[in-house]
């Protein structure tokens, strides 16, 4: 039976990939990603952890050092955070184009300038379109067990893409949470050996990377499309085995009291811990409220979205990161474009918040819910509203 | 030294693994060096290579003229891509996950993708010191964009971001000294080579690839497209690059530069670049400059010389 023990959750996500054996890690530190690395750094110079940990000179070179790694059939881990990732972004397309199932834990941040190492969700939207799977936690807790999980989905044969683990910087990454961290054999019966069907291997030459004239190019996004979407199925399987194995539950939209609610509020990552004391004491009161916490961002849980807004007759939408000029959170423009061919559906009120680090209280959150009705009633003439902020 | 020369070519490794059939153009040094390295690399081996001429004109899905295992994946980043694959394939065999044994590896990429956008990419790999071969084929411009400068184009060159015109004679700065910048990592072998000197090439992309730790090679390949020279002619420009000293061969050993082919008197650079449509514009003073660069680069290359 698996222990809980009291840790600061990046050394669990760092003691994961260790249960996991992972073969290769390429990493360059940035706030606040840090201790993630380092803990891993640790690891392997004690011995701990049988890996090849490579100290890249840059973020572009590490996630390129992943997919060489990956391509010869080694289990890959990286992480990063904000400039970071950006840094990676050219190469993260060609991680899940070539079909690379490299894991990687983002501890997100928000982007310069201003610089910040606070966290937000900008760097998560900017690779939005990268091909990755992605999945938000909300958690210490589900940052381990979702890693787990990544590494299964990720190298399943009948996935094999890089993934995502989002885990918001600080908030969580920072924190000392107590948390059930799994037994060696549990791991080990719960992640199968990374078997890459066709690694690069002398025995066995392989082209991997040939360029694609127009009349292939289309193809071979639509079949990269057509896999990512079908993940889907192994995700659910995953979460549902996990599940029976381990008694934690996860699924693409989380719902927390929302089947009566007239009144949804939509979170990903940490924010939904605080939003739902938020709910709590707004049902206390007497209103009827609930929160849907979005967990898997790509593939894109079109219906499970649709399911559990079905009911409701406003839902807001809280995002972390802005799309300048455009239509309002972009993880809200999603939600209205899932939902717009529906015959009934509520009204969508986008908010944008915790930029750059600021933190949402209960009453924020009870604030940001009150004032999303008085818009569904009244109507604004603004796409959305950044919360809080001074003019 | 007849009998050995009859003997040499025998030892050659006579399967092509960069096959024919590609789409260089005619007379394309590039593809020759690559070909020549190649048969030197031998099977048992993982290429890595950089978006440029060689990826462009051997890749098209469904095709490929590689027959070892071979990746690109974009320009700036293959002696990253590399490094993963060495540190993978270390730690595969270390715990006994794969059946191959003693695996090398090569990073290819053009001198863009060196000594430019993969600079830091290739400097980190060699300071971290993977055990890998890094090839540089060097035809002294961007070629598979459309024969853009690089900072290891030559003084003078003319190229469509360096034109000649009324006010500039082309390239304004001296070439990038690449071999040295490798050397400076303290590795155990750098050298230069050109597939005009075939079996120096593959001798030395032996050595390089056998070296205890990171290698570097130069290679400079003729590119008559961007050259504007005659395709017929690539093997003798090769020739005179090395015999008017403007790109002498040697060795860098564990620090110590041995020269490969020793030149009793170098001939006037003129007689390399009057080959060439790139420096046709050149005044008699220019290349005067460019005489006067080249004899004070040799001399100071021959003081390290041992
Ligand atoms: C990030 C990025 N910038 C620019 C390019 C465009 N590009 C592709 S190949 C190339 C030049 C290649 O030059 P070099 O490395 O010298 O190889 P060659 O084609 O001359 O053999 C350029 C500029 C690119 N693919 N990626
Ligand atoms: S442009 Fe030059 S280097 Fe490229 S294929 Fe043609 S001749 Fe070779
Ligand atoms: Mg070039």
């Amino acid at each position: 039976m698996a222990k809980r023990v009291g840790t600061e959750v990046s050394l669990a996500v760092a003691d994961t990939v260790k249960l996991v054996n992972a073969d290769v890690i390429s990493a360059y530190p940035i706030t606040p990603q840090t201790h993630i690395v380092e803990h891993l750094a640790e690891l392997v110079a004690n011995g701990e952890l049988d890996a090849n940990f490579i100290p890249v000179e840059s973020e572009h070179s590490a996630m390129s050092a992943c997919l060489g790694s990956s391509a010869v059939g080694a289990r890959t881990f990286t992480a990063t955070a904000g400039q970071g990732l950006e840094l990676m972004h050219e190469v993260l397309y060609v991680a899940s184009s070539m079909r690379l199932p490299i894991i990687m834990t983002v501890a997100n941040r928000a982007l310069s300038a201003p610089l910040s190492v606070w966290g937000d969700h900008s760097d998560v939207m900017a690779v939005r379109d990268t091909g990755w799977i992605q999945i938000f936690v909300e958690n210490g807790q589900e940052a381990v067990d979702n890693l787990l999980c990544a590494f299964r989905i990720g190298e399943d044969p009948r996935v094999l893409l890089p993934v995502m683990v989002h885990l918001d910087g600080f908030y969580l990454t920072h924190v000392i949470e107590p948390i059930f961290m799994p037994e060696q054999s549990e791991v080990e019966n719960f992640v199968p050996p990374n078997q890459y069907p066709l690694p690069l291997d002398p025995n066995n030459p392989v082209s991997m990377g040939c360029f694609a004239p127009p009349v292939i190019y289309a193809e071979t996004k639509w079949a990269q499309e057509v896999n990512l979407r079908a993940s889907k199925d192994v995700i659910l399987e995953c979460w549902n085995e996990f599940g029976d194995q381990f008694q934690r539950h996860y699924s693409p939209v989380e719902s927390y009291h929302s089947e009566d609610a007239r009144v949804l509020l939509l979170t990903m990552g940490s924010f939904s811990e605080t939003a739902s004391l938020a709910i709590d004491n707004m049902r206390n009161a007497g209103k009827n409220v609930g929160l849907l916490k979005l967990r898997l961002w790509r593939p894109f849980p079109f219906d499970e979205i649709r399911q559990a807004a079905r009911n409701a007759d406003v839902l807001i939408v809280l995002d972390r990161a802005m799309s300048p000029g455009g239509p309002g959170g972009p993880v809200c423009s999603e939600i209205k474009a899932a939902l717009y061919q529906e015959e009934k559906r509520p009204k969508v009120v986008s908010f944008i918040g915790g930029l750059g680090g600021r933190d949402i209280t209960i009453e924020g959150f009870e604030e940001i819910i009150n004032k999303g009705i008085e818009i569904s009633e009244k109507g604004s003439n603004q796409e959305y509203e950044i919360f809080g902020v001074r003019e | 030294m007849e009998k050995y020369a009859v003997y040499v070519p025998r030892l050659v490794n006579k399967r092509e693994n960069f096959v024919p059939g590609h789409r260089a153009c005619i007379g394309c040094g590039e593809a020759l060096a690559v070909r020549l390295a190649c048969k030197s690399l031998g099977e048992n081996v993982i290429i890595v290579n950089a978006t440029g001429c060689m990826e462009i004109v051997a890749s098209q899905i469904p095709y490929t003229s590689w027959r070892v295992p071979w990746i690109h994946t974009i320009f700036e980043n293959t002696a990253a891509v590399a490094s993963g694959v060495e540190a993978g394939l270390k730690i595969l065999s270390s715990k006994g996950k794969t059946t191959s044994k003693n695996v090398k590896i090569a990073a290819i990429a053009g001198d863009g993708a060196t000594s430019d956008i993969g600079l830091q990419a290739l400097s980190g790999a060699l300071e971290r010191r993977h055990n890998l071969l890094y090839l540089c084929f060097d035809n002294e411009a961007y070629m598979n964009t459309g024969i853009q400068r690089s900072s290891s184009t030559p003084f003078g060159a003319s190229t469509t971001t360096s034109p000649a015109g009324k006010k500039s004679i082309g390239q304004v700065s001296w070439k990038k000294n690449m071999p040295a910048i490798a050397a400076a990592h303290n590795i155990p072998y750098v050298a230069t080579a050109c597939p005009s000197y075939p079996f120096d090439l593959m001798a030395k992309v032996a050595k390089g690839l056998n070296a205890e730790g990171p290698a570097y090679i130069h290679i400079l390949s003729i590119c008559p497209t961007g050259w504007r020279t005659a395709p017929d002619l690539t093997i003798k420009i090769g020739r005179l690059a090395v015999e008017t000293g403007i790109f002498p061969l040697y060795e860098i050993e564990n620090g110590e530069y041995k020269l490969s082919v020793k030149i009793p008197e170098l001939r006037p650079v003129t007689d390399y670049m009057n080959l060439q449509g790139r420096f046709r514009h050149l005044s008699d003073a220019t290349i005067e400059e460019i005489q006067q660069r080249v004899n004070e680069e040799y001399a100071k290359l021959m003081e390290k010389i041992v």
